[in-house]
């Protein structure tokens, strides 16, 4: 029993590591773009799990975070690209290049929104939540729509990636190996604090903030230190996103991206620790290839996920690892 | 003069806002639903307008169609979606009530095509009146403000005199008693989403003459009737119409006016108005941010 739980990891870990010289060998190069995104949604949707899966928290402003930190990284690399640096805040155009620079200034930026937003947020519950995170999301939205020096709601085309000093981040296959392990790494740490006491008292502040308290613990900073690393997480994944598709634009921060986060996490399974990452790579894979045979495949997926919402709570992970229980 | 006629502005946004968190409140303040498809009533009470009244060239014939129609789809979709929801999580109502928006989205992009309709204010409505001060205002803008307060009056006597509003009154405070005491809950809360759908069908309609019908376009104005409803407190209709007219006013003043007040805090006319006009688009989730930093459950919370 104790080995079997490791069967099923290994061999997504093993598949996960040999999809490049896979895809290359049966010629379907074109899919690893495909499959870089998927990690790298994967890597935000399982930052939203930590708040929205185990922390309880139904955020539906997520995508503001991948915005912050998209826009971090874009801006840094327009600015390189056009010669005309931030010369006050960095010294060097070749530290503005750097993704060592580049996106911990990224995660950095999408934290301080997350603790500030967080701040006011947490101080609700239910629907409130919901309403508020939406609304701190549109603010951002609409920032970032009236930077007209950014290209306003048109965005902006770069030229190049970040530079990592020993990794050709331009090379596709690096760059896929670069976000799966950004993702193992996060996944890591996810699994770490859940089985922490950190974890615990989220799951606690999940389930019954009153028993929770009067254990003598207040929900409080747990949730507000999750929703600020959830947030951190989200910006990185965004400066991978930007980097991956060498463009960003306030579409990355439409409403809607947020709800398809929160969709990823519950067609996944919600609290469990890959299945966000499950539902990140099957909603990308199912978009590319219903809207390969129509053009109004959202016609079929609507009912589809409403018929999800209503009989398949667990989620495809549920589904497939039937009886293990959801922390 | 020109303050004046941006207040105006400012009401008829209000009251389009109104018609819409009018409905959505009731539904979260009664049910305990939230829903993100009520945006999608209100494109389908803009596009059926849009199509009777091109149709058969009345005005009053297409909001006679639309206002039906938007009530159908709400009754409909609560019977067959909704109910079943009302005593699971939030998450699951957000995530259903997304599924429906993307399936209400392309549905009407099946339907009329990609291109927006485009549809005129009937010419009895047309033209603009002049106020005092040589001021010129559109008459169908005056229109829009006025049927919204009729709604609001309307609203008030449903609630307040009626059989009907003391049933939907009780049955937000207690749920179970109100169903031991013989009223239909089941049938009551279908009315209710009806009533609240047909409001928001009503609110399309009458934004159809001053926007563009498209695919979509209630996803924009949900988010403005999140904030609204959120600043009233939700619930409260009272809340709801007081938030609507705040926000409209804030909205449309700040767009109006701030860039204006950056240039003459600024040296450079060209960043001053990119500055007033990034403020500006904030200025309603800032006051609203500000608004619940004060009152974290909105002006009017409805009673726990």
């Amino acid at each position: 029993m104790q080995a079997k739980k490791y069967i099923l990891p290994t061999v997504i870990l093993c598949l996960g590591l040999l999809l490049p010289q896979l895809l290359d060998f049966f010629g379907l190069q074109y899919l690893l773009s495909l499959a870089t995104r998927a990690l790298i949604y994967g890597l935000a949707a399982s930052s939203l799990n930590l708040i929205l899966g185990y922390g309880g928290l139904v955020s539906l402003g997520h995508a503001a975070f991948m915005g912050i930190g998209g826009y971090t990284a874009g801006i840094l690399l327009y600015h390189v690209q056009e010669g005309s640096l931030i010369s006050v805040l960095l010294p060097s155009a070749s530290l503005c290049n750097s993704a060592l620079v580049a996106w911990p200034l990224a995660m950095a930026f999408a934290a301080l929104f997350a603790l500030v937003t967080g701040l006011i947020s947490l101080r609700t519950r239910g629907m409130h939540f919901i309403m508020i995170t939406l609304a701190f999301a549109q603010m951002v939205y609409f920032f970032f729509t009236s930077l007209d020096t950014y290209g306003g709601s048109d965005g902006i085309s770069l030229y190049g990636r970040n530079t990592l000093p020993g990794l050709d981040l331009d090379n596709d296959q690096v760059f896929y190996y670069l976000c799966l392990a950004l993702l193992l790494l996060f996944l890591g740490l996810m699994h770490r604090l859940i089985h922490a006491r950190f974890g615990r008292a989220l799951i606690a502040g999940r389930e019954n903030v009153v028993r929770l308290q009067a254990l003598g613990i207040a929900p409080l900073g747990y949730q507000l230190s999750a929703y600020c690393l959830a947030g951190a997480v989200a910006g990185l994944a965004g400066a991978l996103l930007v980097n991956q598709g060498e463009f960003v634009s306030p579409e990355m921060i439409h409403w809607t991206r947020s709800g398809e986060l929160m969709v990823m996490v519950l067609v996944g399974g919600m609290a469990r620790l890959f299945g966000p990452v499950l539902g990140a790579i099957v909603l990308l894979f199912l978009e590319e290839y219903l809207a390969m045979y129509t053009d109004h495949w959202m016609v079929i997926f609507g009912p589809f996920l409403i018929l999800v919402v209503l009989f398949g709570r667990s989620g495809l992970y549920g589904l497939l690892f039937a009886g293990r229980q959801r922390p | 003069m020109l303050v004046f006629e941006q207040v105006l502005n400012g009401l008829q946004l209000g009251v389009m806002l109104f018609l819409m968190s009018a409905g959505l409140t009731l539904v979260f303040g009664i049910m305990r639903v939230i829903n993100l498809a009520h945006g999608s009533f209100y494109m389908i009470g803009a596009y059926v307008a849009a199509t009777v009244t091109a149709r058969t060239g009345s005005f009053l014939l297409g909001l006679a169609a639309a206002l039906p129609a938007a009530a159908l789809a709400g009754m409909v979709v609560e019977f067959l979606i909704l109910r079943r929801l009302y005593h699971r999580d939030h998450l699951d109502q957000v995530l259903a009530t997304f599924g429906l928006i993307f399936f209400f989205n392309e549905l009407t992009r099946m339907i009329w095509g990609r291109r927006p309709l485009f549809m005129e204010a009937p010419s009895w409505l047309s033209g603009s009146v002049p106020l005092f001060g040589g001021l010129q205002y559109p008459v169908y803008r005056l229109a829009v403000i006025l049927v919204g307060i009729l709604v609001a009056l309307f609203l008030y006597l449903l609630f307040s005199r009626t059989r009907l509003g003391m049933q939907i009154r009780a049955g937000a405070t207690n749920r179970e008693m109100i169903g031991a005491l013989g009223v239909n809950i089941p049938l009551l809360y279908t009315l209710i989403f009806g009533l609240g759908t047909l409001l928001a069908g009503l609110a399309g309609v009458m934004a159809g003459p001053l926007f563009a019908v498209e695919a979509g376009m209630g996803d924009s104005v949900l988010i403005l009737t999140f904030v609204v409803i959120v600043i009233g407190g939700i619930g409260s209709v009272r809340g709801a119409f007081i938030g609507a007219i705040l926000v409209g006013l804030v909205d449309t003043l700040a767009r109006a006016f701030l860039p204006a007040l950056f240039r003459l805090l600024l040296a450079s006319p060209s960043s001053a108005d990119r500055m007033g006009a990034a403020l500006a688009s904030m200025s309603v989730y800032i006051f609203m941010a500000l608004v619940l930093s004060v009152k974290p459950a909105g002006l009017f919370p409805a009673r726990e």
